[in-house]
């Protein structure tokens, strides 16, 4: 911690950040905590519960296959991206690209479209006269209308959205590796996957972790996507997610409590995805 | 580096599938958005960009959500800088802890915080008006922000500070003359991804915003995609406008943006 100036006034300016912050997101995420103990249709006087909402999670089938759902998207938008991301980044420090900062352009750039946007052109894609029934030969398959494919085709759209984040994270990180490393690991006798397990692997550390918490953290909290491509839940309740059953539960089936109880769950598993991650990946906070 | 001619070809062969793979659902909807109505009919269709605009009213959505993002930028940043400073540059009582506790809205997800948030502004008579999408985003903005301008202002030299001292600036002159002006391209960062998260954001219009009028961009397309009589068209030309004021910002500072992500989005 470096140490500032005594200054009474750091309060002053601290304080109108701390005030929005507390008023409209640590309040309410007290609220929601407490919220999560009572059964509440949201209209008339709300029940106390003690930790029921949280044992009926357990229980309840929708809320437990809204999380197995989401443990299946933690694959496609985290490890398979960051493998994808891992495997290019070295291929592309080997040889020297022309061209890259195009190339990292473009890749990013599913990044920053907006996910209603994203759902309406792969809607598109997965539609049965679309593009991917053309390209497997596969005629007049719904996809996004099948429950065996639903939860995959949203699966593949999170691996699109993140493999370049991914891949532009490891490419900043090998960038910093020293010459020298390599030149030593190829002294060696190193070959491509030795260079990979010797060198690269430990050197992007920081950046693996980075990646994986970013992305482990959106498939936590995917909404958009299957809230618009698989609307009420996807077939037979196939793509159901907890961001879906927290709005679908507080806003239209009156079960305001439960809700709250699976957001503090996502919460608590973010923060210790967060906190793992951080852990095991040494990684460096500012 | 000596690396076979294989080895070359292959890795653009690799790079290039990736590339195609990012861009062909943007390419397709940019070319479904030109495509005519009616099938058959030949052509580059504009007019449906026009027709999203006015028919659709995605004018009035885009409208929604520049205004929304206009003001969720401008009280982040302003809020960020002062708190960053404090944070960043002097030291009172409890500070690392105010702090930290700041640095939990990093990782709490909106959807834990929406349903309660409905709730209490709905008892304020706040719903379905602009306040309830701006104030709920700078709550959550301002926790990076603080947190991004903090590492600025602690890697600006002392010497810069000290001589600003011996001018005579106060802390509120040295904090405005001096280190925000030197701190442009951390601003610029803040800004873009502030912008892009507000400009984006879904759940929460989807939650606050009842009526018509006030639908923001993001909120209008789910609308409009949920129609039985939409236009796959005019459907595409809808997703064109909603996506293209983000991507037009992201491709003149991509440099600034991917930096930003990068390094500082700890926030997903």
């Amino acid at each position: 911690m470096a140490v500032g100036e005594p200054r009474r006034v750091g309060y002053l300016y601290a304080l109108p950040a701390l005030l929005v912050y507390a008023a409209f997101l640590l309040f309410p995420l007290l609220h929601s905590g407490w919220l999560s103990l009572f059964k509440w249709d949201g209209l008339s006087l709300g029940t106390f519960t003690g930790f029921s909402n949280y044992g009926d999670m357990f229980a309840e089938e929708g809320a437990l296959a809204a999380f197995g759902h989401v443990a299946v998207l933690i694959l496609f938008f985290s490890v398979v991206p960051v493998c994808i991301g891992l495997v290019l980044a070295t291929a592309l420090h080997r040889v020297r690209v022309r061209g890259l900062p195009f190339f990292r352009t473009v890749l990013f750039l599913p990044q920053v479209i907006a996910m209603v946007v994203v759902a309406v052109a792969w809607q598109r894609i997965f539609a049965p006269d679309g593009a991917l029934n053309f390209v497997l030969g596969t005629e007049g398959k719904a996809w996004l209308g099948d429950s065996s494919t639903a939860l995959l085709a949203v699966g593949i759209v999170g691996t699109w959205v993140q493999t370049g984040l991914a891949m532009v994270l490891f490419l900043g990180g090998i960038g910093k590796v020293s010459a020298d490393l390599f030149d030593a690991a190829r002294l060696d006798g190193a070959g491509p996957a030795g260079e990979f397990r010797s060198v690269i692997l430990p050197a992007l550390r920081g950046e693996i972790g980075v990646a994986l918490t970013l992305t482990v953290i959106a498939a936590l909290r995917t909404f958009d996507l299957v809230y618009m491509m698989t609307p009420l839940g996807g077939p037979g309740g196939s793509t159901t997610v907890p961001a879906y059953e927290i709005y679908q539960r507080a806003f239209h089936t009156g079960q305001v409590g439960s809700a709250a109880a699976i957001g503090v769950v996502i919460t608590v598993l973010a923060f210790l995805v967060t906190y793992v991650i951080t852990r095991v990946t040494g990684r460096e906070r500012g | 580096m000596t690396v076979s001619r294989a080895e070359r070809v292959g890795t653009y062969l690799v790079l290039g599938v990736f590339t195609i793979f990012a861009l062909y659902p943007m390419l397709s909807i940019i070319f479904t958005a030109l495509r005519p109505e009616v099938a058959g009919r030949g052509g580059i269709h504009w007019e449906n960009f026009g027709r999203a605009w006015s028919e659709a009213r995605f004018g009035s959505y885009l409208f929604s959500s520049l205004i929304v993002s206009v003001s969720v930028v401008a009280i982040t940043v302003v809020l960020s800088v002062l708190a960053a400073y404090a944070f960043g540059t002097m030291s009172f009582r409890g500070r690392d802890a105010l702090f930290y506790l700041l640095l939990l809205g990093l990782t709490v997800p909106s959807e834990a915080v929406v349903v309660p948030l409905y709730y209490d502004l709905r008892d304020l008579g706040l719903t379905d008006t602009y306040a309830s999408l701006i104030l709920p985003q700078v709550a959550q903005s301002v926790a990076f922000g603080a947190f991004w301008m903090r590492t600025y202002f602690r890697s600006t030299s002392r010497s810069v500070v000290e001589a600003a001292r011996l001018d005579g600036a106060g802390h509120w002159q040295t904090l405005w003359r001096v280190l925000v002006p030197m701190g442009r391209p951390a601003l610029v960062t803040l800004i873009v991804l502030v912008f892009m998260w507000t400009w984006n954001e879904f759940l929460l219009a989807r939650v606050m915003i009842t009526g018509e009028a006030l639908r923001t961009a993001p909120l209008g397309l789910q609308f409009f995609s949920g129609r039985s009589d939409t236009s796959v068209p005019l459907l595409a030309a809808a997703s064109v406008l909603v996506a293209l004021p983000v991507v037009v910002v992201y491709l003149f500072l991509q440099r600034h943006f991917i930096r930003g992500m990068v390094d500082g989005a700890v926030k997903g």
